[in-house]
């Protein structure tokens, strides 16, 4: 535990206390434990079992991804928390959660966080049901009123949850205050309101003539759809990981330094952020950046590592690329307007560019957005013939070109977006295989937001 | 494949014809069954009246939706989920909120056909409407699921047996119905496409393992929980299969750009001047309809696919060209050299290492090969002889790898060629 700040320690500790607050009536409880046994493995089985082999031809590189679980398996543990008492129903969320494969580091205090964290959930969850009545709305079953508790319930275990890990957040991971609980909570709800009715279903299937053998049903379509989440997951990180490699193996034959490309995708967006872009254009354009140059790839090799100065033939041939480019990724639905961005990121804004010599607006506004960035990371970086200039210079020079070659909007936005965040060349491509998509970072205490298929 | 178009033309003379007068029988006969009985059943219901209009109208309605927010993507079996489910439900309901229903099967077929054919409206509409043979399936299937449980039902034996029992036996009346789906499914697959029976019996009951289960299983408990709690069951249970269903859309949908992606990365050989346009799509395709004929299963076939695709990438990393991208002409010595050199690229770029196995291996002899690399050496070395030759390229090029079946093609490969080739009706799939 020695990685854990103190004031966590503390929190958690609270957290852990409270937790056997809520299982503390446990000795005194009349239940039938066999319900209690059945759920707990159940819920311990769903978050141990292993997933069926991955499907051929769509591999995960390198492994890193292949350990990714099946998320949190709510059905069981609601459906415990409308059939027992509070203190039986936290005790069901205990083995599951305990025995639950952990990916990150300190693997112990984040099992123990887990299981305190869900049994207070699940405690407070069972309250409400049975203060609201719940329970008898099972029995009989009287619906729709039954929806009403059980809403409750869910609402209580999805705030619990976000007060919880938002508290862990901001003293363990350092997260700023404000931050750690914003979207945590919207977040949680939809998926675990999904599930609440599941719970709900297996609930009331639980109590009726037909018995738990009719309740286990209900965990099938859950189950399912959890795997095939986890499948969308792998499949996702192998396209990921193959466009990685195509953008790498661009920059190689470059002879470039490496990471230009996804550099260029970083300011892009940096760029389309300042814009004030949709997130889907954005994630788009970032693309477009990335792949800018792919059309490189069929210009040969000799041509784009010569280091004198090249003859007219030889520069018409390098300045095929971006039709070279356009033409590959033609056939790639998603890219969408990252297509012609690619193929115009050479034009100039009067004219003088190639492959069509567009200009003003006829450039199609990513290959403007792309056009800046590519520049200013070419000045910025260190190549063969030059050494690199600082920020401040080459934005000097942008704007300069500014009206003839750039278009001045992109460029203001990025001497704003600079100046707001900075520019950190570091590239991830350097280290390990970086996330091409840029999605966050799956979060360190991840816990609500996992199970959301 | 359209400049395969000509060539078809003349292998068809040339080579022999399967049975074709056979397979669409199966087709017609499944269509006019699943046809009279729909008739039947809307003709008797007509008459009759509908029983318990309340509980038809609620599972109609589920239905019609179900059949609604069907999507389009055309790989998985299963594409109205929520539909199949309800239909299910529907034919298995024995009781609504403790009340004994009686409607017949023939009520439950009835209802089925409207709902899943008011819900079918958009989609005609809008051109890419489910075909008949979907309503068809579907109409088989619930009406073989309410024979099964509706007589039983109406007996009154199920209410000796008790709850559990009546659960379980659910349970085993739909593993039966899904049997049947599935040997109907590939039936009419086998019918319409002269694929190989088995292997596609095979495919479609791994894809009863995924979604399929899913639906059994909601129908299940939709049948028993509207027997619980009555027809409020319907909403609350639908909301789950609908995730299902979301997840399974995005899934597709990420298959579908990544076979884009590799399609384009394929495409980078092309453009470099490597190899001649459309080659490595041609040899994806051709590959892959041989690989059917083999009785490949779907997974080894994405494999295929994706090798084939990818078979040329090693040229990128040569020097010079090899003359119009043709390695089947070169010495073997510098075709397994190039084909090591693919195997590399393609494990960097992170496609299952069975993928990089094949391409590394395709320029083996055929007895060292893994089946999906022979075939793609086959119709590789096809494809680039026949593209030289001319207008007899076709023939001469099967002529010359019938001559090469002693150690780099392998026979069967080769003649399961000559059937692909030779099938009038050829359409290769193709996406992207």
């Amino acid at each position: 535990m020695g990685s854990v700040p103190a004031w966590a320690r503390a929190y958690m500790a609270c957290v852990v206390l409270l937790a056997v607050a809520c299982l503390a009536p446990l000795p005194h409880l009349r239940v039938s434990w066999g319900i209690v046994a059945l759920l707990a493995v159940l819920y311990a089985g769903c978050e141990r079992v292993t997933l069926p082999p991955r499907p051929r031809g769509a591999g995960a590189p390198g492994g890193e991804t292949t350990q990714q679980g099946m998320g949190t398996f709510l059905p069981v543990l609601l459906a415990g928390a409308f059939l027992l008492p509070p203190a039986a129903a936290a005790l069901v969320a205990l083995p599951g959660a305990l025995l639950a494969r952990v990916e990150q580091r300190p693997r112990g205090p984040r099992r123990i966080w887990r299981a305190a964290q869900l049994a207070v959930a699940v405690w407070a969850a069972s309250r409400i049901y049975g203060a609201l009545g719940g329970r008898d709305a099972l029995v009989t079953p009287d619906f729709p009123y039954a929806l009403v508790p059980a809403g409750a319930a869910v609402l209580t275990f999805c705030a619990v949850l976000t007060v919880l890990d938002g508290g862990i957040l901001v003293l363990a991971e350092r997260a700023p205050v404000r931050g750690a609980w914003r979207g945590l909570f919207a977040r949680s709800l939809a998926p675990v309101a999904v599930h609440g009715l599941a719970g709900l279903m297996m609930a009331v299937l639980w109590r009726s003539p037909y018995g738990p053998v009719a309740a286990l049903l209900v965990l099938l379509p859950m189950y399912v759809s959890c795997w095939v989440f986890a499948q969308y997951h792998r499949e996702r990180a192998a396209h990921q990981a193959t466009i990685r490699a195509l953008v790498q193996a661009v920059d190689i034959k470059d002879g470039y330094t490496r990471g230009h490309s996804e550099r260029v995708g970083r300011a892009s967006v940096l760029i389309a952020r300042e814009l004030g872009m949709r997130d889907e254009r954005v994630e788009v354009l970032r693309f477009a950046g990335i792949l800018h140059d792919v059309g490189k790839l069929g210009v040969p090799t000799r041509l784009l590592r010569k280091d004198g100065p090249l003859t007219p033939e030889e520069r018409r041939i390098i300045e095929l690329h971006p039709e070279y480019g356009h033409e590959m990724v033609r056939g790639i639905g998603f890219l969408g307007e990252a297509r012609s961005a690619i193929l115009h990121h050479h034009e100039r804004l009067d004219g003088s560019g190639y492959p069509y010599g567009l200009t003003g607006s006829q450039i199609p506004e990513f290959a403007r957005v792309v056009a800046v960035a590519d520049a200013f990371d070419a000045m910025t970086s260190t190549r063969s013939y030059r050494r690199a200039r600082p920020v401040p210079a080459a934005l000097e020079e942008l704007a300069r070109c500014a009206g003839k070659q750039f278009d001045p909007r992109m460029v203001g936005a990025l001497v704003r977006a600079l100046d707001r965040h900075g520019w950190h060349p570091a590239v991830t491509a350097d280290l390990a295989p970086a996330d091409v998509s840029g999605t966050p970072p799956a979060r360190p205490s991840d816990t609500v937001g996992r199970s959301a298929p | 494949m359209s400049t395969a178009a000509p060539r078809r033309g003349v292998l068809a003379r040339s080579a022999r014809l399967p049975s074709a007068g056979r397979a669409p029988t199966t087709l017609t006969a499944v269509r006019v069954v699943a046809l009279l009985l729909a008739a039947l059943a809307l003709g008797a219901t007509l008459w009759n009246g509908i029983d318990e209009r309340g509980t038809a109208l609620a599972f109609g309605v589920l239905i019609a939706v179900g059949e609604l927010a069907r999507w389009s993507g055309a790989e998985e079996r299963e594409s109205a989920p929520l539909g199949a489910a309800g239909a299910l439900a529907y034919a298995l309901l024995g009781e609504n909120a403790g009340h004994r229903t009686d409607h017949g099967v023939l009520q439950v077929v009835a209802v089925v056909v409207a709902a899943a054919l008011i819900g079918c409206v958009p989609h005609v509409a809008q051109g890419h409407g489910p075909t008949l043979d979907h309503l068809a399936r579907r109409v088989l299937t619930v009406a073989f699921a309410a024979v099964c449980f509706q007589p039983l039902y109406d007996q009154g034996r199920l209410l000796e047996w008790g709850g559990p029992a009546q659960a379980l036996l659910l349970v085993a009346l739909l593993v039966l119905t899904t049997l049947c789906d599935a040997v109907l499914a590939a039936a009419t697959a086998h019918a319409r496409t002269r694929w190989p029976f088995g292997p596609l019996l095979r495919d479609e009951l791994r894809a009863t393992l995924g979604i399929g289960s899913a639906v059994c299983a909601t129908g299940a408990v939709m049948s028993l929980a509207v027997a619980v709690v009555g027809l409020w069951a319907l909403p609350v249970f639908s909301l789950p299969l609908l995730l299902t269903q979301l997840s399974f859309g995005r899934y597709a949908a990420v298959r579908v750009t990544y076979r884009q992606t590799i399609a384009s990365l394929a495409r980078a050989t092309e453009i470099a001047g490597y190899t001649p346009a459309g080659h490595a799509r041609r040899v994806a395709a051709l590959s892959r309809a041989v690989g059917r004929e083999l009785g490949l299963s779907e997974p080894d076939l994405t494999v295929l696919e994706y090798a084939a695709l990818m078979h040329d990438i090693g040229q990128l990393s040569l020097v010079d060209p090899v003359p119009a991208g043709a390695t089947a002409a070169l010495p073997a010595d510098e075709q397994r050299r190039i084909a090591l050199l693919g195997g590399a690229v393609v494990r960097q770029t992170g496609v299952d290492a069975e993928v990089a196995v094949v391409v590394e291996r395709q320029a083996d002899p055929y007895r060292d090969q893994p089946v999906t690399a022979r075939i793609v050496r086959t119709v590789n070395a096809y494809e680039e002889m026949a593209r030289e030759a001319g207008p007899t390229g076709p023939l001469t090029a099967l002529e010359k790898l019938r001559l090469g079946t002693a150690r780099d093609y392998q026979p069967q490969v080769v003649e399961s060629l000559a059937r692909v080739l030779s099938r009038p009706g050829l359409t290769l799939p193709w996406a992207g």
